[in-house]
């Protein structure tokens, strides 16, 4: 019996772990390695170098440009993405005063709303990267058609070609995409917290805002937080917006370049790939260091309900 | 369609708020109060603001698809003289030119076939190792388990380029069953990950019942546990076709032959070439045709989507 299920447990595992381990687990082992060599990516030869790429990487200016678009793209699309849907999660769940005689409620169509704005998050991002390609379109794109039909020509833009604006259309692609996705994970932690603290706060005359800071907000602190990394990793990403939206490598005068596509760019059109493998890690330190950073500074006294 | 999931089925969520609540006193409403009587006419001014807002929001999701939708049934004229116009005629010439000429058939068929394996083998073997990892103790079964949810956070991009020369060395690149491999293997943490803790739900009367009575571990698994788990392994499944079906960086790294482009690199290519061709309506129109398959499959189990996605968050 006990033969038997081991070989089991070894028949049932091996595929899968031989799958991981070459596919997922290796690569990522690799690429460290590959960070200390001066390894083009096209020959197999190649030498280590020590800290070289390490030391090159420091001082190359596109490096820190686009780290600096990562930061900032870490810092506005997380804030707003969640802002958004908190909002919404609480107009959702909360707003609806006085509705079938319960202290709290939806609004009336909450389910449907809910439905309709997780749309973008089922779509691939390529193809929302492209549909709004399309809808920034100088020329005939929905949003210059729109600013012209209402009289509003001074607004209409190069959208994407405009080094000052490029970054921007970007996030606000990314927000919409990912904010229907918070609406329905914050509307599942908010109704588990009990109508009672809601009762409570009606009866010593809170307002709605004052019952979403002193409620709602701390009950969900713990969903947030996860949110906010699981958000700060698809930022720090980016790449699939960059590389279809944005002309060139990395926008007009790279003013959208990213880490991610930086990496990209290293490796098949440069032929650096011991560097684009240093980029990699770079990466990967900043995404560990912003869940660290996230998480410390979200710590809080555990509310227990 | 607007049968919504109620959050509490929500795995992840606990239903522990049934308790009395430790925290604040509870007071007892006085007799005659309703919420509405109290707050009537500030909860009518505010209802109307925040469905206004709603609305804005809903527009600002839906306008852009539609505008897509419209523009995929016009001429090219009609595009650039009155991008905001419903089309004069509807033509559905766009999507059979962008069917057939503009090869989204077969993008549209590589992408089938490159999901559906990929799709079966994640679920095969997810299944398989999340079964022994919830149900039997064995030394190292920490460590595997950890190196299979590990894989969830690290940034993929990072693996890429070491993954190319690995798929190089063993002729997979430019493959279809190499890029099913690759698809399986980076769905697995996901799936080890729901599925164990589902597994670990199960009763394990029924499994013990048909091992007396002479079942071998892996006809248990086949014929009884496998059944049993059909819940868990729809949410898992359909999280994985979305995965899957969206998948942009791995086929642009892993796959550019041409003939074997997935849906999103083949439209992504078109769209970069168009720019000098200017089939704007064709290219719509391959756009509306990505697109329907996933938001088809969305509304039919938009309960099991929600709920799979948010649970991959909260943990």
């Amino acid at each position: 019996m006990q033969h038997g299920k081991y070989r089991f447990i070894a028949g049932f595992l091996a595929l899968p772990v031989i799958l991981y381990a070459v596919f997922v687990i290796s690569p990522f082992v690799q690429a460290i390695y590959y960070s200390f060599t001066d390894w083009t990516g096209l020959s197999s030869d190649f030498k280590m170098v020590g800290f070289k790429n390490y030391n090159w990487l420091l001082h190359d200016d596109l490096f820190w440009k686009a780290v600096g678009h990562n930061v900032v793209l870490l810092l506005v699309v997380p804030l707003v993405t969640l802002g958004l849907g908190l909002f919404f999660a609480f107009m959702l769940n909360v707003g609806g005063r006085g509705r079938k005689n319960s202290a709290i409620s939806g609004v009336r169509g909450s389910s449907l709303y809910k439905v309709i704005y997780f749309f973008p998050q089922v779509l691939s991002i390529a193809i929302v990267a492209l549909l709004f390609q399309f809808t920034y379109n100088p020329r005939n794109g929905a949003i210059n058609a729109f600013l012209g039909g209402i009289g509003l020509e001074s607004l209409q833009q190069q959208w994407l070609a405009d080094p000052k604006l490029a970054l921007w259309c970007l996030m606000a692609v990314m927000v919409w995409s990912n904010v229907g996705f918070y609406v329905v994970l914050f509307s599942a932690g908010m109704s588990s917290i009990p109508k009672d603290f809601y009762e409570a706060a009606l009866l010593d005359g809170a307002n709605r805002i004052k019952t979403f800071f002193k409620i709602t907000l701390p009950l969900l602190w713990d969903t947030v937080q996860t949110g906010w990394i699981y958000m700060g990793i698809i930022a720090l990403d980016a790449f699939a917006v960059v590389q279809i939206m944005t002309v060139g490598p990395g926008g007009p005068a790279d003013s959208t370049q990213v880490m991610g596509y930086y990496v990209y760019t290293k490796t098949f059109h440069d032929g650096q790939a011991g560097r684009a493998t240093t980029i990699g890690v770079a990466m990967l330190i900043v995404t560990l260091i912003f869940a660290v950073v996230v998480t410390r500074l979200g710590r809080r006294e555990r509310l227990e309900y | 369609m607007t049968s919504h999931a109620e959050p509490s089925e929500l795995p992840g969520v606990t239903k522990e708020d049934e308790a009395p609540p430790a925290g604040p006193v509870r007071k007892q409403p006085p007799p005659g109060f309703t919420p509405e009587g109290r707050l009537g006419s500030e909860g009518k001014v505010l209802n109307v603001f925040s469905h206004g807002i709603l609305v804005v929001w809903g527009l600002l999701v839906t306008l852009p698809l539609l505008w897509a939708v419209m523009s995929s049934l016009k001429t090219d004229k009609q595009i650039f003289t009155s991008p905001w116009g419903l089309p004069s005629a509807l033509h559905f010439d766009n999507w059979s030119r962008a069917w057939s000429k503009s090869n989204i058939g077969d993008f549209f068929l590589n992408t089938i076939l490159v999901v559906g394996c990929s799709l079966i083998g994640t679920m095969l073997l997810g299944s398989m190792a999340a079964y022994i990892l919830a149900r039997f103790e064995f030394p190292g079964k920490r460590f595997i388990y950890f190196m299979f949810v590990g894989g969830m956070s690290f940034p993929i991009i990072l693996a890429l380029v070491p993954l190319f020369f690995v798929m190089k060395n063993m002729s997979l690149l430019n493959t279809f069953h190499g890029l099913i491999l690759v698809y399986i293997a980076y769905s697995l943490p996901f799936t080890v990950f729901f599925l164990t803790s589902f597994f670990k739900t199960l009763p394990s009367s029924v499994a013990e019942a048909a091992l007396i009575d002479g079942a071998s571990h892996t006809r248990t698994f086949f014929q009884v546990m496998l059944p049993m788990a059909k819940p868990g392994l729809i949410s898992v499944g359909i999280f994985n076709f979305l995965g899957q079906w969206n998948q942009y960086m791995l086929p642009t790294v892993l796959n550019t032959d041409e003939d074997k482009r997935v849906l999103t690199q083949g439209l992504v290519q078109l769209a970069a070439s168009q720019q000098y061709k200017g089939d704007w309506s064709a290219l719509f129109a391959g756009l509306v045709l990505a697109m329907l398959p996933v938001l088809g499959v969305y509304i039919l189990f938009q309960r099991q989507v929600q709920a799979g996605l948010t649970a991959g968050a909260l943990k």
